[in-house]
């Protein structure tokens, strides 16, 4: 790659430090202006009647009552939407025998998850919506429902599409090198365990969020949305309401959290489309706490066979999994629910160099909840079952659990290589990253202060994971498959009158700080202050065409795009200047605002003032010169499939073996994910990633009794993360920069997700060792801790 | 999730309150911290006709010593009980106990007499009402009555409380000299309703007597176990047959499972509850 390296030691150069967010006074102050926030004329508000049942048969719909109500406007079934709105499948060709049926907005004929919307009312308050649709009348004829993921290919289970011979919608198999032959060895230890990863789900705190207002005399549809993908959102909604696609504009301003959440199509936002373009007036959907425990997607739901074989030096000669997921009666529009499965079959073991290694993915329709792309998709279960192997083959040969990963691991020396699944890997540091890891923790001390507890009865536990994390996805993942989803992305960057930058970009903000980091590039590869500079991002009328924000791919695809695009009209500009200063313009630079002089550093013009003469004065300049004060450049990343990251992380953990509680002590984490931009962001990004993978492994998880009721659709009983259960999280980083781009970012934002929920199961089990029991099962209960213990 | 359609008044004194509440022809619901009602009413679980707040209701916010007792006004929140000098001096179990309700947040608008009223089988204030032998009074049109706590909580969510009556104030005895008490709960996060806890009040000059042990969060109802206090009353310490026994006797609780905990947890926790908080009062 080609570029202008030094622009990271520069004046100006804002990459590299901890520049505060310039919108976090606005959203503190409350100034924040989220969906719900939209109040429009004429506005109409959603709700809807959703199936208290698994599994039904939809009958006779009754809205009469509903739609005499004073203030109600409208009442939708599926059939009265079937003229405006064609169904979606929710299949990719790449990912060969996937299948879906298609799907409408509102349940057609058989209701199949409990939640599921059926019916829709437009009403004049979501009050008055709400007091309709308790005024519906459905007649449901209930059927048994398949809920369990492991029953659901038997040849008794009900089956949920008549069109479809079973319940199966993907499967497919990995095998590399000589499995059999590999576990057969005489002089290998075999360690076989399961694994259960419970379903949980994203908790945003700002709801799933719709306001769409129709203009039938331009025939054009907005969009307000809360979520990460507005060109996603556009193409989808364009094809599936019959619109030309640059009539739909998407907006998208502040979000309040999505983790791949607000990623995907959902019927009461279809619905919510349609109805703004069959009525031609303003209608808001917001998702209440309920409705979204029982309609946004659900993630994990995964039970993996996993067998790991090690010679005596620890060295691994065989790994073989088989992961069975459940992803509710339909595989999701556009993305797919075959996703988690496949990257649990390339991931599973990625870090170390294995030959042989055999994958088996089955994924399955059940009468629950979709199950789709949620933050780190795949990673902490692929983690959670190599790691979770190794750790139990170190105990079981006497081998210590930091010496088997430093004999598997990949030399640091050994890129590009593959993996056994076939990913290709360049610049990581897995070596580098666990020596890091061990002296930040103080290995030797926590293993010394845990033998001195366990003369107390004190349980203490120490675990540990190696990971990688796929990053900056190239059209390789989802466009090759046919979904209207960009692995390109674009930044124009334009100076204006008064001196200033706008940057106007695909990428999305959804408060993680991508407003914050675009202005930290472009401020610094242009040189102007980075209060100067104003970011405009999601929305489909004034940013150039992009992915979003997802996959961790705003930073090093994004970010790459302002860095090119600041590059080129800083080219610009300084052209314009050397004509008006009658320069050389390869002997000018920009500093501080300034046009300078390249080796002495002394200001000859101001932006504000070339500003003004090209934009006002252009009579000063020749006629032949044209300046362009805008440059718009894109990137997409082309050598690699994926650019992967790696981390090596540490929990600390003590068990009240009489009670089932665990209390995490310490969390420790060294990422490397390249070039670092802005380190405070980045351990934010770390640190709630690491929480939400706290989470995922001692407490949340969507309870279903056996006919498919979710029993914890609240935030009393739906357990997250509080701030009280957490323990300090120590983050340090490598930073091997990608040769891909000339910025170097790598993605940061699923790795604590991806690797913490490894790193407890380890610490769990390696404190509860000495009592001969483990447990495979997350969320880590204090009930099946005391299950696994034999106390209850 | 929003509320079905109700009335609403916010009477400025009790006798205003208590002629709204006078009302056999509908549904009337009494608002007071609104930390359990409203999510209620949000999810149309709870729908009232009529909303009477009793938020305006000065008279029933006070915390006073009064003839030997401790005497407080139902509508004292959570978070004054916390800060009150009277409380902390006289109310060691409520001291011990107050940051385990919940969060500050929700302690700001809580009531002692929400609470009590509500009787959720989880929730700590009906146990320790119980341990501490507290008096609710009770107030309606036709008059007062005084209720014992061991006889207030009936059963899930159902209390002695008839038509027309509201909870005016609660009545507890000052704590005497050697009198200890211990409470101890188990919850996922801090905050949550507990999987399992208890809440004990005991005389510890030597022998043990008037021991009162009460569990909460692992029946239908706060639960006062007196073979479990007969264990205690009479020796100097709880150890040996005497613990054994205690086990024994906890275990025949009528445990009632739920999400977190089914009963075989809820049993082996309840035993637990009790040793840690038996271990603290004798520590």
């Amino acid at each position: 790659m080609s570029g202008p390296l030094t622009l990271f030691d520069k004046p100006n150069s804002y990459i590299g430090k901890s520049v505060p967010r310039p919108d976090a006074r606005r959203l503190v102050e409350g100034r924040g202006k989220y969906v719900d926030d939209l109040q429009l004329p004429r506005m109409l508000h959603a709700a809807f009647v959703r199936s208290p049942h698994a599994h039904a048969e939809i009958g006779i719909i009754d809205t009469a009552a509903a739609t005499a109500l004073p203030g109600v406007i409208a009442a939708y079934t599926a059939t009265d939407l079937a003229d405006h709105v064609s169904p979606y499948v929710g299949i990719l060709t790449h990912l060969q025998g996937l299948r879906s049926p298609p799907q409408m907005p509102l349940a057609v004929d058989r209701a199949r998850w409990q939640g599921e919307p059926v019916v829709m009312i437009v009403a004049q308050s979501r009050a008055i919506a709400e007091d309709a649709c308790e005024l519906v009348e459905i007649d449901f004829h209930t059927l048994e429902a398949t809920c369990d993921a492991k029953t659901a290919l038997q040849d008794d289970a009900p089956v949920i599409h008549a069109e479809f011979d079973s319940n199966l919608a993907w499967q497919r198999t990995v095998d590399a090198g000589n499995v059999e032959e590999a576990f057969n060895r005489d002089d290998v230890t075999v360690i076989e365990r399961e694994f259960t990863f419970g379903r949980h789900t994203g908790v945003t705190l700002e709801p799933r969020a719709s306001v769409v207002e129709y203009d039938p005399s331009e025939e054009v549809l907005t969009y307000h949305y809360s979520g990460q993908a507005p060109h996603m959102m556009q193409a989808v909604l364009a094809k599936h309401l019959r619109l030309l696609e640059e009539n739909v504009r998407i907006i998208a301003r502040d979000v309040g959290g999505s983790f791949g959440i607000k990623i995907h199509t959902y019927g009461d936002d279809v619905a919510t489309a349609a109805a703004a373009k069959i009525l031609g007036r303003p209608i808001k959907f917001i998702a209440d706490r309920n409705e979204s425990f029982v309609s946004d997607i659900h993630a994990r739901d995964h039970t993996v066979r996993g067998r790991l074989a090690v010679d005596a030096e620890g060295k691994i000669a065989a790994l073989e999994i088989d992961d069975l997921t459940g992803i509710g009666p339909y595989s999701m529009y556009p993305r797919t629910s075959a996703i988690e499965c496949n990257q649990i079959l390339n991931l599973t073991g990625a870090p170390y160099a294995i030959d042989n290694y055999r994958a088996r993915g089955t994924v399955v329709f059940q009468n629950k909840n979709m199950m789709c792309q949620y933050r780190a998709v795949g990673h902490p279960v692929a983690m959670a079952v190599a790691d979770g192997l190794l750790e139990e083959a170190a105990h079981k040969i006497g081998m210590d659990v930091v010496d088997i990963r430093r004999h598997n691991l990949f030399a640091d020396n050994a890129y590009p290589t593959n993996s056994a699944a076939g990913m290709k890997f360049d610049d990581l540091s897995h070596q580098k990253a666990l020596e890091k890891l061990v002296k930040f923790m103080d290995y030797d001390a926590l293993r010394q202060n845990q033998t001195e507890a366990r003369t107390q009865n004190v349980y203490r536990g120490i675990g540990l994971v190696s990971m990688v994390e796929v990053t900056n996805p190239s059209p390789m993942f989802y466009g090759i498959g046919g979904a209207p989803i960009s692995a390109q992305d674009g930044a124009s960057v334009r100076l204006d009158a008064a001196g200033a930058l706008h940057v106007s970009a695909s990428i999305t903000e959804q408060g993680q700080g991508t407003n914050t980091i675009i202005a930290q590039i472009s401020a610094g590869v242009f040189g102007v202050d980075i209060d100067r500079v104003k970011v405009t991002t999601g929305d489909t009328a004034t940013t150039p065409y992009g992915g979003g924000t997802w996959a961790s791919r705003g930073a090093g695809i994004g970010g790459e795009a302002v860095l090119q695009a600041s590059h080129a009209l800083k080219q610009q500009v300084l052209d314009v200047a050397g004509v008006i200063l009658q320069a050389v313009s390869d002997q000018l630079d920009i500093v501080d605002g300034h046009v300078v002089d390249k080796d002495a550093g002394t200001q000859r013009i101001s932006l504000a003032d070339l500003g003004k003469i090209v934009y006002y004065r252009g009579n000063e300049l020749p006629a032949d010169v044209t300046p362009e004060l805008i440059a718009t450049r894109h990137y997409r990343v082309t050598d690699f499939p994926f650019v992967f990251t790696n981390g090596a992380m540490a929990a600390h953990v003590e068990v009240d073996v009489e009670t089932g509680f665990v209390k995490v002590l310490n969390f420790w984490a060294v990422e490397d994910c390249g070039r670092v931009i802005n380190p405070k962001l980045v351990d934010e990004q770390i640190r709630g990633g690491v929480v939400q993978g706290i989470g995922g492994a001692l407490y949340e998880e969507c309870i279903y009794s056996p006919d498919g009721q979710l029993q914890n659709a609240s935030m009393a009983d739906y357990l997250v993360p509080m701030a009280a259960e957490m323990p300090d999280i120590h983050i340090d980083h490598i930073e091997t920069p990608t040769k891909t781009s000339v910025l170097g970012a790598k993605g940061a934002g699923e790795a604590g997700t991806g690797g913490a929920p490894a790193a407890i199961m380890n610490a769990v089990n390696d404190a509860l060792r000495p009592l001969s029991t483990s447990l495979h099962q997350m969320p880590m209960t204090p009930q099946r801790i005391l299950k696994a213990l034999g106390k209850v | 999730m929003k509320a079905a359609d109700f009335d609403y008044q916010r009477p400025s004194n009790l006798e205003a309150a208590l002629d709204l509440l006078d009302d056999e022809s509908g549904d009337v619901q009494v608002l007071a911290g609104g930390q359990s009602l409203m999510p209620m009413m949000n999810f149309r679980l709870a729908q009232p006709e009529l909303l009477v707040d009793l938020n305006g209701l000065e008279d029933l916010q006070f915390i006073r010593e009064a003839d030997g007792h401790i005497q407080i006004g139902s509508m004292t929140r959570y978070c004054e009980l916390e800060n009150s000098p009277l409380i902390q001096q006289h109310v060691p179990l409520f001291s011990k106990a107050l940051p385990h309700i919940a969060h500050v947040a929700i302690r700001n608008r809580g009531t002692i007499g929400g609470s009590t009223a509500l009787a959720d089988p989880a929730a700590e204030m009906p146990a320790l009402l119980i341990a501490l032998d507290a008096i609710i009074v009770a107030r309606s049109r036709h008059g007062e009555r005084s209720i014992k706590a061991a006889e207030f909580f009936l059963g899930l969510y159902e209390t002695a409380l008839e038509m027309g009556e509201l909870i005016a104030s609660i009545s507890i005895p000052i704590s005497e000299a050697g009198c200890e008490c211990g409470f101890y709960e188990l919850a996922r996060r801090h905050g949550d309703y507990a999987m399992a806890g208890v809440a004990i009040t005991v005389q510890t000059t030597n022998p043990i007597s008037e021991a009162r042990v009460v569990f909460f969060a692992v029946s239908d109802r706060a639960t006062r176990t007196e073979a479990v206090e007969n264990q205690l009353n009479g020796v100097s310490t709880l150890a040996g047959e005497e613990m054994k026994n205690a086990m024994e006797e906890i275990g025949k609780l009528d445990f009632h499972g739920d999400l977190n905990a089914d009963i075989a947890t809820k049993q082996h926790l309840a035993k637990v509850v009790f040793k840690r908080a038996i271990a603290e009062i004798f520590s």
